[in-house]
């Protein structure tokens, strides 16, 4: 599991690759927090277009960006999940709180 | 129902085996020739229950995780997940999507995920004596290309 970002005009955007379950979900939280910390952006986007695996942990981790976005007055939703994310997404319902656009 | 094939595992429970536990999962499941989206499936699971014993079970110790997996006749798949930790007071609440006793990196969507990815999810607790979790998948025969 790796986490890199880019940050353009108030837009964060987080690109997560490789799997996340909960072994690597408490790093990738502390990372996220603090680039969000860094940045204050008006919008941070999270880009799973090369995330091939995840669990229940990755919902955990997009609720709390969806929570530190609201802290700040920003807004977060998520992009490119593929098959077997997307489906973990679907199962949780958390569609209905977070934009995830396909 | 007949047992074709099966493996038992046991490990610590520790979080670094997460990983592995759904590999060796999707490893003995390759030989039903499942789809990928059925192998998601599994690893999916597998990973939820794995790390509802890691996470729950042992909060003082690092105590051990057993996986069964089982081939059963009729294309079915048998998983069982069981630690021998503090167990479940409340298996009900345990289930209900969104209750968490865990950690903010968990989102209490475990139990619903094993439930929506497998055809049966069966979960057996006694309090200080542990938990098992026991999963059934059907694995669809493909088309004949």
């Amino acid at each position: 599991m790796k986490v890199t970002s880019s940050y353009q005009d108030g837009r964060l955007t987080l690109f997560l690759q490789g799997e996340l379950d909960h072994h690597q979900a408490a790093a990738a939280l502390k990372k996220i927090a603090r680039t969000v910390d860094d940045y204050l952006p008006q919008d941070c986007v999270v880009d799973m277009g090369a995330l091939t695996f995840m669990d229940s942990s990755g919902i955990a981790l997009i609720l709390k960006i969806s929570r530190l976005m609201d802290q700040s007055g920003g807004r977060a939703w998520v992009v490119n999940a593929k098959n077997q994310p997307l489906k973990v997404i679907d199962a949780s319902g958390i569609d209905r709180m977070i934009k995830v656009e396909v | 129902m007949k047992q074709l094939n099966y493996i038992k595992l046991e490990f610590p429970a520790r979080s670094v085996n997460e990983g592995f536990a759904r590999a060796a999962a999707a490893a003995f499941a390759a030989q039903m020739d499942p789809t990928m989206e059925e192998l998601g499936d599994i690893r999916t699971a597998v990973s939820e229950a794995v790390t509802n014993a890691i996470v729950h079970a042992y909060p003082d110790a690092v105590g051990q995780v057993q996986m069964r997996m089982r081939i059963l006749a009729g294309d079915v798949l048998e998983i069982m997940v069981r630690d021998k930790g503090r167990g479940i007071p409340d298996v009900k609440q345990a289930m209900e999507p969104m209750y968490s006793t865990g950690g903010e990196e968990r989102s209490g969507m475990g139990f619903t995920i094993m439930g929506s990815f497998m055809d049966g999810l069966h979960v057996r607790s006694a309090v200080d004596r542990g938990t098992t979790v026991t999963m059934r998948k059907r694995i669809r025969t493909k088309e004949p290309a």
